[in-house]
């Protein structure tokens, strides 16, 4: 494979590991809700953001195999977990490394959900809302297109997504629908 | 701790226990002797089971089953739970105020039966709290009294705060709240190790069957409820206050030891606001007391109202953790406050049943099984009185209408 | 060999995972919680109905499932 075709490999897996990231962080929220979204049954919600997940690091894996091998960049396997430790572009880069390992502790934590229990699975699954800036920053800051329309295009439309999700999340219809049943309504 | 109970009023005496109950060491030690040790672990086990002795926290468990299940495990823990979050009962407080030796004996002589490494006395803040700590103290200054030394931990006001699983996130330092269980608290409690959590009478009766024996204690009772028990009879009683009874004992004479009734008795609630409503009946045998409330209801009070205020009071003390008793309970209770107070609508029974249905046996802990228990027996129970308000009537002889504004609220 | 279902009741949050992956079990309370059909606390799990019973477990967002298998 020629060092262009890796460049390319390497800023395309990019940009789909962070529109999929989108995707996950919003299904994240939707699953949260308790609510069938988007036509989907509550448990498919569930399935869809995490199958989604696991199909961004996918991509993210090649993303980094890519780069790791791209002789501009010069990344190690130590500049790609420790963050701001690389030669080129060391704080965009550095910002990827970053979420990298956030997501590492996010993807491992889920994986071992039934072994450390909800509530340590919680509090490390707060870093997703850490975890996607970052991404977005990186791909922004750190890759030659971030000047091009395209790619702008591409992340405005992954922050109107998470931010309707937040939106959402943080509004009062957010909870779950579950009608009360019960026949005589309970006065308030 | 509320309750109507003034400890000054508390006739104590009659019965083995109260009768044995002394606040201070010296006497104790005069009239009861040392802690009759019985030379190791499981020795007093064969003699609990013989006796039958159970639980009298409510739940009536075999007390020899809990301490063989206990004493298999590595180093246990033994707790002597006083929580007594039930307003109606007064007898925990009343046993540690009178008789703090009693229990502290028990407690000595099961963490003895199996082989515990820590002893524990959980307790509501109170003048029982004091009584025992003092009695602890003196204790503690009498070389060779006491082979473990015994930790007092406060018990919050709450009702669900003496549920076992709560007892031991009491005393590991976390919220006392129940907890979900696959794993018996005898099994694997406080910081994982195997606990023996016993109620105060309970240990009192043990520190007297470990002196005279199973057949002494069978001498009262009946065959399949032997020995005696602490009663707390309130509601409309001359008297109310703690007595020591024979299981079997008729309502009609319980009702009379405590000074005989106060108007026409109507109904008793048996086992306290998680017990059942039995219509009164002063020749019935009194069984399965759970943690020996006796609530007697008369004429003049209002059964529904009663239990409306009961409900009320259990939906507030939901520890607000699961899902079916958080939501269930308050609508159970509003649904029996409208009942009692005259919104006449027939529906309204039919959602008391739905509730229930939906509550029961759904929480971690067993306060939805009680409240629904309760509940249950109180239509049972007051099925005419029932009718008599859904066509906007009440019963009760000073009320005679509704909403039952005038009714006295009986039990406490 | 049959199983039975525990919910945490303490963790359960009504998400109704576990009531659309095991319909033929749990039924959902008015509030959204799983209620199960045969009204039993811990409900049986018939063998041919483990794979369902082990994807709601897998599922339960709050992790309150647990399945025991009889007699374990």
């Amino acid at each position: 494979m020629s060092t262009d075709a890796l460049w390319y490999l390497g800023r395309g897996s990019g940009v789909v590991s962070l529109l999929l990231l989108t995707i996950v962080v919003a299904l994240g929220i939707a699953t949260r809700s308790g609510r069938a979204v988007f036509g989907l049954p509550r448990f498919a919600v569930t399935a869809v953001h995490r199958s989604t997940s696991l199909l961004a690091v996918a991509f993210l894996i090649v993303h980094i195999g890519t780069l790791l091998f791209d002789p501009y960049a010069e990344l190690d396997l130590v500049n790609l977990l420790i963050p701001f430790t690389s030669t080129y572009r060391p704080f965009w880069v550095g910002l990827g490394a970053l979420g990298l390992d956030l997501l590492l502790a996010l993807v491992i934590t889920s994986l071992l959900r039934h072994r450390i229990g909800p509530r340590v699975w919680r509090a490390v699954h707060w870093a997703a809302y850490l975890a996607w800036p970052i991404a977005l920053a990186h791909g922004l800051g750190s890759g030659t297109d971030g000047g091009q329309l395209w790619l702008r295009i591409v992340a405005g439309v992954c922050c109107a997504a998470v931010a309707t999700a937040i939106g959402w999340r943080l509004s009062d219809r957010f909870g779950s629908p579950v009608p009360d049943r019960i026949p005589v309504e309970v006065g308030r | 701790m509320t309750g109507v109970l003034d400890p000054k009023r508390q006739l104590l005496g009659g019965g083995p226990l109260l009768s044995s109950a002394f606040p201070d060491l010296a006497t104790h030690q005069r009239r009861l002797g040392p802690v009759p040790w019985q030379g190791g672990p499981a020795r007093l086990i064969g003699a609990v089971e013989t006796s039958g002795l159970t639980g009298r926290g409510g739940a009536a468990f075999p007390t020899w089953r809990k301490l063989a299940t206990v004493i298999l495990g590595d180093r246990p823990v033994v707790v002597a739970n006083a929580a007594e979050g039930e307003p109606a009962s007064a007898k925990d407080r009343t046993l540690l105020l009178h008789g703090p030796h009693l229990v502290l004996d028990g407690l000595q002589l099961a963490a003895e039966a199996v082989g515990a490494a820590t002893a524990y006395l959980y307790v509501a803040a109170g003048p029982a709290a004091d009584s025992a700590r003092r009695a602890i103290a003196e204790r503690a200054e009498r070389a060779g009294w006491d082979r473990l030394p015994v930790t007092v931990v406060v018990a919050p006001d709450t009702f669900i705060a003496g549920e076992e699983s709560a007892v031991v996130a009491a005393i590991e330092g976390r919220p006392a709240r129940p907890k979900d269980r696959t794993v018996l608290v005898s099994e694997r409690g406080v910081r994982g190790r195997p606990t023996l959590v016993q109620n105060v009478e309970t240990l009192a009766q043990l520190a007297l069957l470990a002196r005279h024996g199973p057949a002494w204690f069978r001498q009262r009772g009946t065959h399949t409820e032997p020995g005696t028990f602490l009663a707390t009879v309130a509601g409309s009683v001359a008297a109310p206050g703690v007595y020591e009874v024979p299981h079997g004992i008729p309502f009609g004479s319980l009702v009379g030891r405590a000074g005989g009734p106060v108007g026409t008795p109507s109904a008793v609630l048996v086992g306290g606001y998680h017990g059942r409503w039995l219509p009164f009946a002063a020749e019935l045998p009194i069984s399965a007391p759970g943690a020996g409330v006796v609530a007697v209801l008369s004429t003049a009070d209002c059964g529904l109202v009663e239990t409306a205020r009961i409900a009320g009071y259990l939906a507030g003390q939901s520890a607000r953790q699961c899902g079916p008793c958080l939501n269930g309970l308050p609508r159970l209770a509003e649904t029996l406050r409208r009942l009692a107070h005259g919104d006449g609508r027939p529906e309204l029974v039919a959602r008391v049943h739905r509730l229930t249905a939906l509550t029961d046996g759904r929480g971690a802990c067993r306060h939805p099984d009680g409240t629904v228990r309760m509940v249950r027996s109180a239509l049972h129970v007051f099925a005419e009185e029932v009718d008599r308000h859904l066509a906007g009537r009440c019963g009760a002889v000073p009320c005679g209408a509704v909403p039952c504004g005038a009714a006295r609220e009986g039990i406490r | 060999m049959s199983a039975r279902l525990h919910v945490d009741r303490t963790r359960c949050a009504g998400r109704g995972a576990c009531t659309e992956l095991l319909p033929e079990i749990l039924d959902r309370d008015p509030w959204g919680y799983p209620l199960a059909v045969d009204g039993a606390r811990e409900p049986e799990v018939p063998a041919e109905l483990e794979k369902h019973a082990r994807r709601a477990v897998s599922n339960c967002p709050v992790l309150a499932l647990r399945l025991h298998s009889n007699g374990g």
